[in-house]
């Protein structure tokens, strides 16, 4: 039996060309995705089986248009293809291009053709060319080129296997075909520079010149400023010639191997449909509309599936309490493991159903759209028409949503987005929100038509939506921008999207939910969990003397304790601070206990307040209703305490998580600290403000 | 000779050069080379980003960048 050979693919192409689409059709579900070593881009590997005798680990490398990189994304690109010294570094390179758009392709194909890689160019989207008029003829492309060329439509899985078939072949060729002679574009100092660094490789010699070989250390470098002297050589001129000369000749094949029909009627649908999406005002309009439909999604549809997942968790720790013999391990397990996977959990159909939206209006190319009629507003305030996917998915959850500012191309539009995200109300103050809002007013009052329970969620909402965009205005104004941005995007044609890839892009992000902040929040809600259960233990003893032959023995004492623990104690030692705000030590508990996630706000009041109703089963909002002010004898939560401690929920960075993504996206601890004062300030402020304008 | 940025809606033009030099090299990879042909399909509202047609893909590029990119007009 023969072994099978284990090879190295990977895969390269312009954005939107369907890499990802091919990358999943190769592998399946077969993939891991994580991050490259030191950085923030996405990697995405796969598995494949390509024939008896090869399997292959293929590599999804980030959409570029050209080896020469503008962004830490292209850089990784060129790093995996050029570096020898990468481990990534793989044995052949499948270009994939856009039919529709041959020419743009060619670019990056053309250079890693020089580079004498082993390259097969997957021609994708050959069905939507044939239907705009454009024939092409694989046969003669392939000649021209040089290379293996394979027509494949990646949404239907057609080609595929004809794809796989070809890579035993060209993984056993050398080729060693020019595309592009770079030396008769750059004559002497090409030889010069082969000498000089002893290769043999034309166009290597060319990147190294300009300074593109990433094995090219410093003391190489001073002697290329000899070169340059000598034969008056610019690298961002010569870069721009190269590329100039390179179009010409691609320009040329096209020209030869394309035959067109209706050149003019290629972009009719797409513009039909531009005019009604990018109206002036009816683009606003379905803009508006598709945001109500995904809060509807967010909000009503997944009220359902939360259920159920809440009463699973319920039944899941019931029976664990029963079965494991009460003690230490039962309450860890209960209290701080199952409590805090139920707080991540819960979240997952509301996640999965923003990110279903978010995903299929990439995918049919609205996204683009949107950028486009909302940059200038964005940028008004210092954010990017990239911005609304992170804004938008900061409804749902702030951890995914800093992830997907990635794609925003300037440092410092990138920086604000991520540090003002975390101000959208993300669904873990929903349950906040829904617990004080119906303790301060009835679900019967209105005002006029709106109910007021309603109208008070909304403008929570609303309060949200201001504050991220004045906060990004005031971060315009005091971060320094060393670069100019660019704002050069694609906008490319409607397509109806391709479900697998839907899916495949919702079950990552919620891997990535599920594994990143999910950790933290288990983590932190067994420390939480630590915390408010131990105490000094002479406070303890005493409470459980105090009360040994007592009827509700057990609930005093789990109120009590509770206030004897060391959360009591943190809870009592900012209580002086919180004070102003409206607050008392026992809020203080829940504000601490908070920073595992917002939510564990809505079990921590219960458990403090569970005492006072003798153990008779009453809602968290019946036992808040009773509290009464220790002062005054009147009712605790007025509305002057209740607008303060929404305020606060609003506003405060209690979440453990965003921080941690917000480190690991930004690389410093400079700015996660930054927000987190900054956004403590505000709530601070701000309910400070209502509870003494209001009271 | 015009700057992309005063062309009206529908008006075409061919690329003659790009002032700035770090976007004349990203417009070059995405295939916008002198000689090219270039049209201004749209404008967002309120002075906002431009879409341009330019061999056969539609590119939204910022009123700033397209002041850039000189080309000369096409006469119907």
């Amino acid at each position: 039996m023969n072994k099978k050979r284990n090879i190295r693919i990977a895969l390269a192409g312009n954005p939107n060309s369907g890499k990802s689409t091919l990358f999943n059709a190769l592998t399946g579900l077969n993939q891991k995705v994580g991050n490259y070593p030191g950085i923030t881009v996405e990697k995405r590997v796969g598995r494949c089986n390509i024939n008896e005798d090869y399997d292959a680990d293929i590599i999804d490398l980030p959409g570029t248009y050209s080896i020469f990189p503008k962004s830490i994304d292209e850089r990784i690109t060129q790093q995996v293809l050029c570096d020898q010294l990468n481990d990534l570094q793989p044995d052949i390179a499948i270009v994939i291009a856009d039919a529709t758009n041959l020419r743009r392709s060619l670019l990056l194909l053309s250079q890693l053709i020089d580079m004498k890689k082993k390259t097969i160019l997957a021609l994708n989207m050959v069905d939507l060319a044939l239907r705009r008029g454009i024939i092409v003829d694989v046969g003669l492309l392939s000649s021209k080129l040089g290379i293996e060329v394979v027509a494949i439509n990646a949404r239907n899985r057609e080609g595929i296997d004809n794809l796989k078939s070809k890579i035993p072949y060209v993984i056993q060729n050398n080729s060693d075909q020019d595309f592009l002679d770079i030396k008769t574009v750059f004559p002497n100092i090409i030889d010069a520079a082969n000498e000089w660094n002893n290769n043999s490789n034309d166009y290597t010699s060319f990147l190294l010149l300009c300074r593109q070989d990433l094995n090219c250390e410093t003391k190489n470098r001073i002697g290329l400023d000899g070169l340059y002297n000598k034969f008056n050589f610019v690298p961002e001129r010569a870069q721009a010639k190269e590329i100039v000369r390179r179009y010409k000749k691609i320009d040329e094949i096209v020209h030869q191997c394309t035959r067109e029909g209706n050149p003019k009627g290629k972009h009719l649908l797409t513009k039909k449909i531009d005019n009604i999406l990018m109206h002036p005002v009816l683009g606003y309009f379905i803009f508006l509309s598709i945001l109500f439909l995904i809060f509807q999604a967010v909000f009503s549809w997944s009220e359902y599936p939360m259920e159920i997942i809440d009463s699973l968790f319920t039944t899941i720790s019931d029976w664990v309490s029963s079965v494991l013999p009460s003690g230490m391990l039962n309450d860890l397990i209960v209290k701080g493991v199952l409590a805090g996977l139920a707080g991540i959990m819960i979240f997952i159909p509301q996640i999965a159903f923003l990110f279903a939206f978010i995903v299929l209006l990439e995918d049919t190319g609205y996204m683009a759209r949107v950028s486009f009629i909302t940059d200038k507003f964005l940028k008004k305030v210092g954010l990017n028409g990239r911005s609304v996917i992170p804004l938008l998915s900061g409804i749902a959850c702030a951890v995914p949503a800093i992830m997907s500012a990635r794609t925003i191309p300037g440092w410092k539009e990138r920086l604000i987005t991520i540090m003002v995200t975390p101000l959208m109300s993300c669904a873990a103050r929903l349950p906040v929100y829904i617990l004080i809002i119906s303790v301060m007013i009835s679900e019967e009052a209105a005002i006029g038509p709106f109910n007021l329970q309603g109208l008070i969620m909304m403008s929570f909402y609303l309060i949200g939506f201001l504050a991220t965009i004045l906060s990004a205005f005031v971060f315009k104004h005091i971060l320094k921008s060393k670069k100019r941005s660019y704002y050069i995007m694609e906008l490319p044609s409607y397509k109806i999207p391709d479900w697998k890839t839907v899916l495949y892009t919702i079950f990552e992000k919620l891997k990535v939910f599920i594994f990143d902040a999910g950790k933290v929040i288990v983590m932190i809600s067994i420390i939480l969990w630590a915390l408010s259960s131990y105490g000094p233990k002479k406070e303890f003893q005493k409470i459980e003397a105090k009360w040994e032959h007592h009827q509700d023995a057990n609930l005093h004492i789990a109120s009590e304790k509770l206030e004897a623990s060391y959360a009591g104690i943190l809870g009592k030692s900012i209580e002086p601070i919180i004070k102003p705000l409206g607050f008392d030590w026992k809020i203080g508990i829940a504000l601490i206990t908070s920073f595992a996630a917002r939510e564990v706000f809505v079990g921590t009041m219960s458990t403090i307040y569970s005492v006072q109703d003798g153990g008779s089963i009453y809602s968290v909002r019946e036992r808040l209703l009773n509290v009464r002010n220790s002062e005054t004898g009147q009712m605790f939560f007025t509305p002057a305490v209740s607008i303060s401690l929404m305020l606060f929920y609003a506003f405060a960075m209690q979440c453990m998580s965003t921080l941690a993504i917000v480190y690991r996206e930004t690389n410093r601890w400079k700015w996660p600290i930054i927000q987190f004062v900054y956004m403590g300030c505000l709530a601070y402020i701000s309910s400070f403000i209502a509870f003494q304008l209001l009271s | 000779m015009k700057a992309l940025s005063e062309l009206s809606i529908g008006e075409r033009g061919i690329i003659e050069s790009i002032l700035d030099s770090e976007l004349r090299q990203k417009l070059l990879e995405m295939g916008c080379t002198p000689g090219e042909e270039i049209c201004l399909v749209r404008q967002a509202p309120f002075g906002g980003p431009l879409a341009i047609l330019i061999s056969s893909s539609m590119l939204s590029l910022s009123k700033l960048d397209a002041s850039q990119i000189i080309v000369k007009i096409l006469d119907e």
